[in-house]
């Protein structure tokens, strides 16, 4: 790093620097200058994460009653939520798609940013922007679309089907909803990670491949033994991030519940039931602490995926 | 850092393979034919919409007069919503990358007290999902008097943990040390030498944190949805969303409103526009940045 500079505290007040200014004379150690240019991001933060997480945490210890007001109940909420039928179908709701979704899609993602990255695709940009476009497309937009896509009203899925005398089953029924919102996830997010593999896959010298086939390695052998082991950081990162977005699922679910409100229920993801013990129960207190207890499962989770690659990463 | 090697093509030029380009073909179709059909739909009145094929033409050509409904509609509430997704996305967007690329020039550059715990900050703030916070942060807005106010969906649009990381991994490689000690030689303050220097150097990570960032307040749903409930201040996705409420009837009366249909359809397809070009025009930038970015720590 850079030559080692006091910090300001330490440094000596020096009275005569005024009357003869030195063209390196400082105000101030360079290193205070990181508070400054932190500074910005450190007030937003405060607004927009500490200070919602801290009372977030305040409120989940408390009650309102009709007789008493809002009092202190300790973790009251928190054993009520753990308890709570509705809560945990949610959250094995969302730990079954998050088995089954997330491998599928980065398992698509990975194939796809090794045929693009691998020199034998024709028209590699096409493929590159195409498959990325989707990432770009709101949920509401994608879940909208996708509905009506599966739906009976003007359904192109079932249109096809009958014009190939296919038997299409009903994709927004009972049975069918978890694997078509799987579906739309996976349309959205399949070329955003994509790109993150494939910008990895970049980042690897030309002269590993070089060695490799001096070696007589063929292709595979190349994606196998030098692409897999450099993607992998980039591969628990996108682990990591599409574990967060599927144990907070929301946006697919309640657009998708206009159109079949029989299938999606209000508690269908551990996030729509927070989201309406609040606004539709005016629980605050226990939507607080469901919020909380599915913000610390989400947190355990990334924490402990990540912390398995790196120790994978490490025995290398 | 490691070599980069140019886009396009690495090594020396190979067959390319049919049976790839075939596969790959597939997951393109994949990608783009909903999107085909989202437009193909545009072009249709609500008639046609249930009783025409999908993937073709209906009867008539009825893109303009749909793009005219939904921009007059109710007054031209769809504008409206339009220009508060923009005012959302650039002030938030913007906002959120030049604040993300300052902090993580800080911590790339600076050897300060306290750095690497909030390094660590950082990292555990990636872990917070937004939504998560969505219900407490209307609370606390709500005490605060700033729900249904823009400031309430502006504000938690600027913190971007991920940003600051990326910036800070970027910020390493490309911003050299020696190049910081000439500038102070040269006498050139430090706010001055991040703004004329430094600032262009990150410019390629700055342009993918900033596009990260609009996807992110572009697409917002679930915090506009909660911290207001004034129609005047929608964003578009929520707006939309209201516009399929009316159109299934799941909004209050039970009645659907059929003649709906094409305007959710048109006013989607408007609202896919602006980022989907804003990714072509910046493509070369932000993809060096990610490259960066994707180095492992």
């Amino acid at each position: 790093m850079s030559t080692t500079h006091p910090p300001a505290q330490s440094t000596p007040a020096r009275p005569t620097s005024r009357s003869r200014p030195a063209p390196r004379a400082r105000r101030l150690g360079h290193g205070s200058f990181g508070y400054v240019f932190f500074a910005p991001f450190l007030v937003v933060f405060a607004i927009g994460i500490a200070a919602p997480l801290g009372y977030a945490a305040y409120l989940s210890f408390f009650q309102d009653r009709l007789v008493g007001g809002n009092v202190f109940v300790g973790f009251d909420n928190y054993t009520r939520a753990l308890g709570d039928e509705l809560f945990r179908a949610g959250l094995w709701r969302v730990t079954l798609f998050l088995l089954v979704q997330v491998p599928v899609m980065l398992a698509l993602a990975l194939l796809a940013a090794l045929a693009i990255d691998s020199g034998r695709l024709r028209w590699p940009a096409l493929f590159r922007i195409g498959i990325f476009v989707p990432y770009a497309v709101p949920a509401v937009v994608a879940s909208l679309m996708w509905g009506y896509l599966y739906g009976d009203r003007f359904g192109l899925i079932r249109q096809v089907g009958d014009a190939l005398h296919v038997d299409v089953p009903r994709l927004l029924s009972e049975s069918w909803m978890l694997a078509s919102i799987g579906n739309v996830v996976t349309w959205e997010f399949v070329g955003y990670n994509m790109l993150i593999l494939y910008a990895a896959l970049r980042t690897v010298p030309q002269e590993l491949y070089e060695a490799a086939e001096v070696d007589g390695a063929g292709e595979l052998r190349k994606a196998w033994s030098i692409k897999l082991p450099a993607l992998r950081p980039a591969l628990a990162l996108a682990t990591v991030f599409s574990i967060i977005g599927t144990f907070q699922l929301f946006n697919e679910p309640n657009v998708m519940q206009s159109l079949a409100p029989d299938v999606i229920s209000t508690s269908y993801t551990p996030n729509m039931y927070a989201f309406n013990l609040a606004f539709n129960g005016q629980q605050f207190n226990y939507s607080a602490a469901v919020a909380v207890v599915l913000g610390g499962v989400t947190a355990v989770v990334a924490y402990a995926v990540q912390a398995r690659s790196m120790r994978k990463e490490q025995s290398l | 850092m490691s070599v980069k090697t140019p886009v396009g093509g690495r090594g020396r030029a190979r067959r390319s393979s049919t049976a790839l380009t075939v596969a790959m073909g597939l997951m393109l179709l994949y990608a783009l034919l909903p999107l085909i059909w989202l437009l193909l739909s545009a072009t249709k009145d609500s008639n046609s919409l249930s009783t025409s094929f999908g993937l073709w033409f209906g009867h008539g050509f009825h893109l303009f007069d749909n793009v005219w409904n939904v921009l007059t509609y109710d007054g031209g509430i769809y504008l409206r919503w339009f220009a508060n997704t923009l005012l959302y996305a650039v002030v938030g967007a913007g906002g959120a990358a030049f604040i993300s690329t300052a902090g993580g020039y800080a911590l790339a550059k600076y050897r300060f007290r306290g750095r690497n715990a909030l390094a660590a900050v950082v990292l555990g703030a990636i872990a917070i999902p937004g939504t998560a916070l969505a219900v407490p942060t209307y609370l606390l807005f709500s005490k605060l008097g700033i729900i249904d106010t823009p400031w309430a969906v502006l504000l938690p649009s600027l913190v971007s943990p991920f940003g600051v990381y990326l910036m800070r991994v970027y910020a390493i490689g490309a911003v050299p040390d020696s190049m910081l000690e000439a500038a102070r030689i040269d006498g050139s303050g430090e706010i001055r030498t991040f703004f004329t220097i430094s600032l262009r150097l990150l410019a390629p990570g700055f342009v993918t944190v900033l596009l990260f960032s609009l996807v992110a307040t572009w697409n917002n749903y679930f915090l506009p949805l909660i911290v207001l409930s004034d129609p005047q201040w929608f964003p578009l996705t929520v707006g939309l969303n209201q516009w399929n409420a009316l159109a299934t009837g799941a909004a209050g009366s039970g009645a659907t409103t059929t003649g709906f249909y094409p305007l959710v359809v048109t006013g989607s397809v408007l609202a896919i526009i602006p980022l989907v070009v804003a990714f072509l025009f910046l493509q070369r930038f932000w993809q060096s940045g990610l490259a960066a970015g994707s180095v492992k720590e």
